[in-house]
């Protein structure tokens, strides 16, 4: 379960790096933000769980959408150094801004589905079943809406070229929003739908962004299967090793295998050498 | 002489004031952070180094901060070593353990370099707040103690117990870290350094060799930042696992990038002015962060080159004035 909510960020970080170029080390933020938008809604306005989702990736598509506009298309011309350190300014402030508005103690969603069921002899909750069924369905949808619709090819247009995509008239700023907005929308969901099983708190975005590049990374940078892949292999690691080994180095395990793929294969499984960068 | 003293008068001055800081400071607490800052212009020039000079963003600096402070902390404690002996043995041993992983993650170039070194710096946190026989966990080692004295024939001995000394002892460090530091980006070695940051393809071509180059300055940057971690542990007589955290190299690398990067003043500059600046403004609390964050990004669009790179922007303008006059 953990894996397909770590692909579902990852693969949106994925696509905005195919698009910009740009490692967006804010993204796990977005993420964390979005559990926050969501416990929100349904804490304070009063939604149910599927209203508060669906109003949760919208906001977040607009605030994914924001946080490009105001900490990355000054930079596009920068050198990537520039976008980085832009990014790292907006992940203080938006974890810094989540302590300001809801303090740094964690905080609960209360879980719309805690029935379990037992299927074949292995205990599940609905709840994650849920996760996992949605991620799925999630991820099947991007790769659909990128591969066979025309708004969805320009991305993979401009990430294939962007002056060739400028030449046969794509938009190329309007289609860098729309892969912000499907990023952080994606993120925020991923929250939204873990968010009954864990607890909330301000510093989970820093350690599910690693997470997420660390994925995206195993996979290459800007590819998309790899994402996915890479999301599901590291939720395995992650689950294998902290239930056999050692449970306080968990991480560690992640985090090891990122350095020695690296060093063997220095641009991640599936990554292409790119010319000319 | 007088020459020299017309041409670096500024520089004069400000060693005079450094020199006499114990003198003026008005209360202890802010000593402290003076000391502190002194310490992190150590820690931030070396961040420099690989950042500024060389171009590769290693986010592990706060691990090798840490892993130079447990080494000095744990020879003193365990071993019962000289402070003497264990701060160029720790940093040694750390700039090793840096070349090691150095050879691995430095074939790695750009974003994917920041992110192997990102999860090294973590892995290194991770081990040392867990493994609790070895590093005592999150209770960290204390109790032991401060630098040997250093006998003085005829006039007695230096001891290192109070404010004081540990300032000037921290003083001396940045000194020689900035004339090492100067030292170097001024020499040749500096020159290849410089080549890797501004065009690696170029500079293999013209004989550079660009991965034994970034080693280098690896290794050497990560030298500094263990005397930087070592100094950090007698400072505080007791350290803990936030001295090897993520939010260390996060301080670095803010104090670099405000005060500006590939200049030797920067990181100093930076180093100074943000906890200065930050104790002034702790009335915001828990809003000062949000400042910091959104300053880091309005400076990083405005300013790319930091508060240096402004000085200097403004000094041309001030000058072209005179000129055009």
């Amino acid at each position: 379960m953990l894996g397909v909510t770590y692909a579902i960020v990852a693969l949106g970080l994925t696509l905005v790096y195919g698009i910009l170029q740009v490692p967006n080390f804010a993204h796990g933020h977005m993420y964390m933000l979005g559990a926050y938008v969501c416990l929100f809604l349904m804490g304070v306005l009063g939604f149910g769980y599927w209203p508060a989702l669906i109003a949760v990736a919208v906001i977040m598509s607009v605030a994914g959408v924001v946080l490009e506009r105001l900490a990355y298309t000054p930079l596009v011309n920068q050198p990537p150094m520039s976008s980085f350190i832009s990014a790292l300014g907006a992940l203080i402030v938006l974890e810094n801004g989540v302590i300001a508005l809801w303090g740094p103690q964690g905080q609960r969603i209360p879980n719309p589905y805690p029935d379990i069921f037992d299927l074949f002899g292995v205990t599940m909750s609905v709840q994650r079943v849920l996760v996992i069924a949605i991620a799925f369905l999630l991820i099947v949808l991007v790769q659909v809406f990128i591969k066979k619709t025309t708004l969805g090819s320009t991305i993979e247009a401009v990430a294939q070229n962007p002056e060739g995509a400028k030449l046969v008239g794509i938009n190329v700023k309007r289609v860098s929003s729309l892969t912000f907005a499907i990023s952080t929308g994606l993120a925020a969901l991923a929250a939204c739908l873990v968010a009954p099983i864990f607890i909330l708190s301000p510093s989970m975005g820093a350690l599910l962004g690693m997470k997420a590049f660390v994925i995206v990374i195993l996979g290459g940078l800007g590819s998309v299967p790899g994402a996915i892949v890479g999301g599901l292999i590291l939720g395995l690691i992650e689950a294998l090793g902290g239930g056999y080994l050692s449970s306080a180095y968990k991480d560690v395990f992640g985090f090891g295998a990122l350095v020695l793929i690296l060093a063997i294969k220095p641009l991640g499984l599936f990554g292409k050498e790119v010319q000319g960068r | 002489m007088i020459r020299l003293f017309k041409e670096k008068w500024f520089y004069i001055v400000l060693l005079l004031i450094a020199l006499a800081v114990p003198f003026i400071m008005p209360n202890r607490y802010f000593f402290q952070v003076i000391i502190t800052c002194c310490l992190f212009s150590i820690g931030a020039l070396s961040m420099n180094l690989i950042l500024g000079y060389t171009g590769q963003a290693s986010l592990a600096h706060g691990a090798f901060f840490g892993i130079g402070a447990y080494g000095v902390a744990m020879m003193m404690q365990n071993l019962g070593w000289s402070f003497w002996i264990a701060l160029p043995l720790s940093a040694m041993m750390t700039a090793f353990i840096g070349f090691l992983i150095g050879f691995l993650a430095l074939r790695t170039r750009g974003a994917y370099f920041a992110i192997t070194t990102l999860c090294l710096g973590e892995i290194v946190g991770l081990v040392i707040s867990n493994w609790t026989e070895f590093t005592g966990g999150a209770n960290g080692i204390n109790g032991y103690g401060d630098p040997g004295a250093i006998p003085l024939p005829f006039v007695g001995q230096i001891t290192f117990a109070g404010q004081t000394p540990k300032y000037y002892l921290i003083l001396v460090f940045l000194l020689f870290t900035i004339f090492i530091m100067y030292r170097l980006v001024n020499s040749l070695k500096g020159l290849t350094f410089l080549a890797c940051a501004t065009n690696e393809l170029l500079a293999e071509a013209v004989g550079i060799n660009t991965f034994k180059t970034k080693l280098l300055s690896f290794v050497v940057s990560i030298f500094f930042v263990a005397i930087a971690g070592g100094l950090y542990a007698v400072l505080l007589g007791s350290i803990s696992p936030g001295a090897a955290s993520l939010g260390i190299t996060f301080n670095f690398l803010l104090f670099v990038l405000l005060g500006g990067a590939t200049t030797l003043v920067g990181p100093v500059l930076g180093s100074f002015v943000l906890p200065i600046l930050q104790e002034n403004l702790a009335f915001l609390a828990e809003y000062q962060m949000i400042l910091f964050g959104a300053l880091l990004v309005v400076v990083i669009i405005y300013a790319p080159k930091g508060f240096m790179g402004a000085i200097t922007a403004l000094r041309k303008g001030l000058h072209r004035k005179k000129v055009g006059a």
